[in-house]
């Protein structure tokens, strides 16, 4: 005869060990796991923080990668205690030898007063944008989440910037700040792949911010229509998580990458020249390298011809600035090997190797990032890359020049 | 010691294009002299008046910057694999 779910409901409670909440704290105190097979949306709204969530019917694909050893001490848990008893029998089906089922499942641990916590909620929509990502268990719901409350800084909406605000946007990086006084020109589009010709004349940051929008309404764009300074960059960089440099000039770089060292902040840096381009990560509050520790002075203006003086191919900066979205989303995310004291070098007309990785390492006696640094504070950077009118033989028109190109 | 020697591209106008030289010399001093001798004119972007390396160029022995290794006295042998990789800015 066929049973009805009282009687299975019966079987499963007698076979399994029945605990209430204070015999569940005691084993999770001396390393239980516990396992909710409540639905996704049951567990969103609230669930206890060291469980691990596999919805009832996910349980027997699922619970072998989150749980291998068939000895551990095992709770199981539900809302009320019904569902996790039939689950604790799949769970002995399935060889785990220390399976308990906790009474009265989430709502008692719950009306204890005990601690939980809620994830966001994501809306429908969010749900079906972001399923990809969800579906990577190094980001998952909780990395979606941390993304959506990041904020990360591009200094410059151009080249490099236009990717990077792309591809930072469409995975839902939920603030980003865009600094750049520029407006779109006609040739800037060879390779500005986030502006379009009926936006020439705009703002950068308008006509990103616009394209943004059309791609992902969800992300909050923080316009800085300011060329970036020693007196404002402090102020500017300090509600963001993650700069990216997406700038084309020297005194730019050694400025960004100051502030940042004096803020602890991380910077994400990349730069291009033609065929040619690097990307890696300024971490030196996590041991990395500073960017002074990689080039102590900066090129003279004669050695160091910009994009608008030699060129720059629109691949490129697609490629670099790529990276730089990768890597400021595995330093939100905190997974990964962030490419600290690692530089990688593209050379794409290269015969041989392509790609290079290059060893980049703490100067100890950087001006800048090492213990006894000499350098306490912000300095004047044009005059530091011989632009200045404090340098020699400096004339306003070359200032001009980077003024011009400070915050592309 | 005969070595490769990976050459930027801000630095090709010296070796007719190329991104890769041959060059000889058992320290990497004597590779850039080498350097110098097949491509006149590249020495100045690389060295400084003093014969230091200029502060906006690395070199790379086999992936590792000779600043860390004995600068331009690091030993070279056979077949090492030596990058030129000067500061870029550009990103707009």
């Amino acid at each position: 005869m066929a049973k009805t779910s009282k009687h299975l409901l019966d079987e499963a409670r007698k076979e399994i060990k029945q605990i209430d909440i204070d015999e569940a704290r005691r084993l999770l105190e001396v390393g239980a796991v516990i396992i909710d097979v409540r639905e996704s949306d049951e567990w969103r709204q609230g669930h206890i923080p060291q469980a691990i969530g596999i919805p009832r019917g996910f349980l027997e694909i699922r619970v072998e990668e989150k749980v291998p050893d068939r000895k551990t001490l095992v709770i199981m848990q539900c809302a009320s205690g019904t569902r996790s008893a039939y689950a604790s029998r799949v769970m002995r089906e399935l060889g785990y030898e220390n399976v308990h089922n906790l009474l009265g499942g989430f709502n008692a641990w719950k009306d204890r007063g005990l601690p939980w916590e809620a994830d966001r909620q994501f809306t429908q929509d969010e749900l079906t944008r972001y399923s990809r990502h969800f579906v990577i268990p190094e980001v998952g719901e909780k990395g979606q989440a941390k993304l959506l409350d990041s904020k990360v800084l591009l200094l410059g909406a151009g080249a490099l910037g236009s990717p990077v605000a792309l591809y930072l946007a469409a995975a839902g990086v939920g603030t980003l700040g865009l600094v750049d006084f520029d407006v779109v020109d006609l040739s800037n589009l060879q390779r500005q792949i986030i502006h379009t010709v009926d936006r020439v004349g705009m703002p950068k940051t308008e006509s990103a911010q616009k394209q943004i929008a059309a791609m992902n309404p969800g992300i909050k764009v923080i316009r800085h229509d300011v060329r970036l300074t020693s007196e404002n960059v402090m102020e500017i960089i300090m509600p963001y998580d993650v700069i990216v440099n997406c700038g084309d000039n020297f005194p730019t770089r050694y400025l960004i990458n100051d502030a940042c060292v004096f803020s602890k902040k991380p910077l994400v840096d990349g730069a291009i020249f033609r065929f040619e381009g690097n990307a890696t990560v300024f971490y030196p509050d996590k041991g990395g390298p500073c960017y002074r520790c990689l080039y102590p002075e900066p090129a003279p203006p004669d050695m160091a011809p910009s994009c608008a003086e030699a060129g720059v191919l629109g691949a490129l900066p697609g490629l670099i600035g790529s990276i730089e979205a990768l890597e400021a989303i595995k330093l939100l995310l905190g997974r990964g090997h962030p490419l600290i004291g690692k530089m990688i070098y593209f050379d794409s007309l290269s015969d041989r190797d392509y790609v290079r990785v290059l060893k980049i390492r703490k100067d100890p006696n950087c001006p800048v990032c090492s213990e006894h640094g000499t350098q306490k504070g912000l300095i004047d950077y044009e005059a530091f890359c011989g632009l200045g009118p404090s340098a020699n033989g400096a004339t306003a028109s070359s200032s001009d020049h980077v003024a011009s190109a400070a915050a592309r | 010691m005969a070595v490769r020697v990976r050459v930027p591209t801000p630095l090709r106008r010296f070796t007719g294009g190329k991104d890769e030289v041959p060059a000889e010399g058992a320290s990497i001093r004597l590779v850039l002299e080498d350097l110098e001798r097949l491509h006149p004119g590249i020495r100045e972007r690389l060295l400084d008046d003093k014969g230091e390396i200029r502060r906006f160029v690395n070199i790379y022995l086999n992936g590792d910057d000779i600043r860390f290794l004995e600068s331009l006295n690091s030993k070279v042998k056979d077949g090492d694999d030596i990058s030129i990789v000067p500061a870029i800015a550009g990103g707009r």
